[in-house]
């Protein structure tokens, strides 16, 4: 377990729930903090969650990462507590803590036994509005920083190949930037530039607490507002739309790294759920990824993988939970003998496929199935539910929005899914990217026997 | 259950109210072994198969347990592996299998409405009892494991851990890779695995762990139906004992990288160690408690050398791997080993302080209910119980014995199991570019 690592947003298809099962229940402080909680008592534990509206894509050029990188100091210190001394706290306790910076929020938590939570809410309100960003502190956390993007970026291919495509995938959408940001930025934070992104963000009407598990909901609201009410607000000036401008025609590059095996990325321009015209838009758009990617029966593991034997890997990806405009990817591994150039031809023929005949019945309600099924299995775990409220909260979709998803899911038809083929996955709006591996220097290797 | 600790765990009293799973345990017919636990508040089941079939089972054939299991849902019975997908996706079951050292398992997650249980159970059924084992779906696969072993060679942190199994493991079968390497699989023929197949995927090779919206009579029947057919065969010969290294080496390989990866350690402990809970607790406040260790704040809080530094045991049928590993930048990879050595020896000799022993024991203690508090973690601790052989009441005990740990005991085991003059080192990363390389 690493801790303050960055997430990436892979909960696409799945940060919803059913229908018809226990629900949240919403309470919003005087202050402006929203506090949701979501009963659970299977066991006798709950997870606790801080989740910040901001993210990667608040960040102006020559401070992108800063989100991140506030986030690794917000384990430094206030004035009630030294440095180290949360994390000491909350494990004494039997907890366990982490947090994670994506494009669109910061959030934190901790697990703990169900009635250790006032511990967690104590010290959670209290690096809210009370942190200490000291100078020597900063300097060592910059060199841990820098050295995770040494391990996520700079080392790894693929890893890479996705900052430069994104880099060029975008032109005025703030989601260009990698949430754990360039490296001169990264070498340049100073405390203040720190000290002004913690004000004007961390503020408890900028906040959502979500709590789900073994607890009462009357107990946690009480408790929220001992600890949370007394905390000042900011005033949140709405950040700028940063909308993408329309792309005008296919964008290409290739990325040359030390590598052994080649590999391609695609992405069209879409719509989210708060950016599509229409909603059902979005759905489809869900549908059309789990036609092509959701298992091993999907389109792309069977045509490619094992029918054509083209790709020895192949995926598809869309979140439609996404503050901003998104790209549907599409992303492979040639089989050994088979160029770039065939393994692009026979994706944009799965595109161009969807967009010619409508897909199955049997594949729809293969979908439907598995939408239903997982509905389920997420409720097998506090930490996922409470990750869903609290990533539709932070993204303003409302985490009302879990209970629709299922029903709306079922509600696509193969004609929307063959409309919005047509409608969004053009060659214009699509950008692609080629990794072409450059020899690795042939090991040598040193032996030193002997104690 | 829990009452009986109360003279021990006075100051626990709150965790006391919680009883870990009850776990009912029979034998099949055919002689497997079934596990169960009965938890009905969500509709669902999740279902593990396991064979004493891993990697430590290929012989000279590395990877042969890897590709067999990797074969298995690619045509059974009459269908091939479009049809036997889409038999698990169209009733929403999650299926699939894997290979570790010691173990290869099937694993199935489904709904429990009877229509879609009974067609995802029968599924499983098939693909155990009559995997075809096509030579198309067997090139295939091989390519596409010939492929990720390449990959592998892109990765410093995959090329340093399979350079550190070698030096720890020697010709033991812990050694090499699970996937194995390029040279024996591409050697591997479809009928090498037919024959580990029928040799190893037999009933009395098996174990069955049950965790869901189940009666008993349901789950005795599951079993069953899963294993019906499946021939008794043999329990395979235990694999053979770990050689501990003779002398501590070092190695270092050459990559162009920003950052060179490190490891040390050597084969440690064993699921049934008697020493196995000192070495637990111990390497929580050494390097296994993430934040909060020994290590991390030595390595990243005071000196900002790693993203991450840790260290774990891995405990397997015979010793598996110690390992104290963190990733720097190249110039820095000499000082960040020393302050790893330095971290390791000294809690070798003096063991963990009181004040960090009783931190650590508070922390596992009081975060025990959250090991297995979703089904899915919690059919994993049972198949773990199950497959080692422990004692069905493991997780009742379980705080009982850290709680019962000392200084002494954690330093005397260490002692033990951790001998200084054996480590065995591995850094790879680019040492030309260390001199070049200065901080930010």
């Amino acid at each position: 377990m690493i801790r303050r690592l960055i997430f990436f947003v892979v909960l696409w298809g799945a940060a919803f729930t059913v229908t018809g099962e226990p629900k949240a229940t919403e309470h919003l402080l005087g202050n402006g903090l929203k506090v949701l909680v979501k009963e659970d008592h299977r066991s006798p534990v709950v997870v606790s969650q801080v989740w910040y509206k901001v993210g990667s894509s608040y960040e102006p050029g020559g401070i992108t990462g800063i989100s991140h990188m506030l986030e690794h100091m917000m384990f430094k210190g206030t004035d009630k507590h030294a440095v180290g001394e949360f994390s000491r706290i909350i494990a004494e306790n039997g907890g366990d803590e982490n947090a994670f910076t994506g494009q669109d929020y910061t959030a934190y938590f901790q697990t703990m036994a169900a009635d250790k939570l006032e511990v967690s809410m104590e010290l959670e309100a209290d690096r809210m509005r009370n942190l200490h960003l000291l100078p020597e502190e900063l300097k060592k956390e910059l060199q841990v920083v820098t050295e995770e993007r040494r391990m996520r970026t700079e080392d790894n291919p693929q890893g890479k190949m996705q900052e430069h495509f994104n880099a060029m995938a975008y032109s005025s959408s703030p989601y260009k930037h990698p949430v754990i940001g360039w490296p001169a930025d990264i070498a340049n934070y100073t405390v203040e530039d720190l000290q002004a992104w913690y004000q004007r963000w961390y503020a408890p009407n900028n906040a959502t607490l979500v709590i789900v598990g073994d607890v009462k909901t009357a107990d946690v609201f009480a408790l929220a507002e001992k600890y949370f009410a007394p905390l000042k607000t900011s005033e949140i000036k709405p950040i700028k739309p940063q909308t993408e401008i329309e792309q005008l025609g296919l964008r290409r590059m290739t990325v040359k790294v030390p590598a052994k095996l080649p590999s391609i990325v695609m992405g069209y321009k879409v719509p989210v759920l708060k950016t599509a015209e229409k909603e059902w838009e979005a759905y489809a758009l869900e549908v059309l990824a789990g036609v092509l990617d959701g298992g091993s029966s999907a389109r792309l593991t069977s045509g490619l993988v094992r029918g054509k034997q083209i790709a020895v890997s192949a995926g598809a990806g869309y979140g439609l939970t996404s503050r901003l405009s998104d790209l549907f990817e599409l992303e492979a591994t040639p089989a050994e003998g088979k160029t770039l150039q065939e393994m692009e031809s026979a994706l944009k023929a799965e595109i161009a496929k969807l967009q010619k005949t409508p897909i199955s019945e049997e594949e729809l309600s293969r979908i439907k199935a598995q939408v239903l099924a997982n509905a389920v299995y997420e409720r097998d775990s506090n930490f996922y539910q409470a990750m869903q409220l609290g990533m539709l909260e932070t993204v303003g979709l409302g985490w009302q929005k879990a209970d629709e998803y299922v029903d709306k899911v079922n509600q696509v038809t193969a004609a929307q899914v063959l409309e919005v083929a047509k409608k969004y996955l053009i060659d214009d709006h699509l950008s692609i990217a080629y990794l072409e591996p450059l020899p690795i220097n042939n090991s040598q290797t040193a032996k030193k026997g002997g104690a | 259950m829990a009452v009986r600790y109360l003279g021990l765990l006075l100051l626990l009293v709150s965790q006391l109210s919680f009883s870990a799973a009850k776990i009912e345990h029979w034998q099949t017919p055919q002689g497997s072994r079934v596990y169960f636990v009965h938890a009905d508040a969500l509709p669902l089941a999740d279902i593990q198969i396991v064979f004493d079939a891993g990697s430590a089972r290929d012989g000279q054939q590395f990877g042969l347990a890897a590709l067999t299991s990797a074969l298995l849902d690619t045509g059974a019975g009459t269908w091939n592996a479009d049809q036997i997908a889409q038999r698990f996706e169209s009733v929403g079951a999650n299926f699939g299998t894997s290979v570790s050292s010691d173990m290869a398992s099937l694993t199935l997650r489904t709904l429990t409405q009877p229509a879609l249980f009974d067609k995802a159970l029968e599924t499983v059924h098939v693909i155990l009892t009559n995997p075809k084992f096509n030579k198309a779906d067997f090139l295939r696969e091989q390519k596409r494991t010939l492929a990720a072993i390449k990959q592998r060679e892109e990765s410093p942190a995959e090329i340093a851990s399979e350079v550190f199994s070698n030096m720890l493991y020697g010709t033991h079968p812990y050694a090499h890779p699970d996937s194995g390497v390029k040279e024996t699989v591409g050697k591997l023929k479809a009928t090498d695995l037919v024959k580990f197949y029928k040799q190893y995927y037999v009933a009395n090779n098996a174990m069955v762990v049950i965790v869901g919206n189940l009666s008993k009579q349901q789950a005795v029947q599951t079993a069953e139906k899963l294993l019906a057919g499946l021939p008794a065969g043999q329990k395979p010969a235990a694999i053979p004992d770990v050689t501990m290294p003779n002398q501590a080496s070092q190695q270092h390989i050459e990559f162009p990288s920003t950052q060179t990866h490190v490891l040390t350690g050597l084969p440690g402990t064993w699921r049934k160690d008697p020493d196995y809970f000192d070495l637990y607790i111990g390497n929580h406040v050494l390097g296994g408690s993430g934040l909060v260790s020994k290590l991390f704040n030595e390595v990243r809080e005071k000196r900002g050398l790693a993203y991450s530094a840790s260290s774990a045991f891995s405990p397997m049928l015979k010793p598996g791997p110690f390992v104290v590993s963190l990733q720097t930048r190249n110039d820095q990879a000499q000082q960040a080993l020393e302050v790893l050595n330095v971290t390791l020896k000294d809690f070798i000799e003096k063991g963990p302080t009181q004040a960090e022993l009783d931190a650590g024991k508070k922390n596992i203690i009081g975060g025990f209910p959250m090991r297995f508090d979703t089904n899915k973690e919690l059919a994993g601790y049972v198949a773990m119980i199950g497959f080692y052989d422990m004692p069905l009441d493991y997780l009742d005990t379980f705080r009982q014995k850290i709680e019962a740990t000392t200084i002494d005991s954690i330093r005397q085991a260490f002692k033990r199991k951790v001998n200084i003059a054996l480590l065995q080192t591995v850094t790879v990363g680019n040492s030309k570019s260390a001199d070049a390389q200065k901080p930010n």
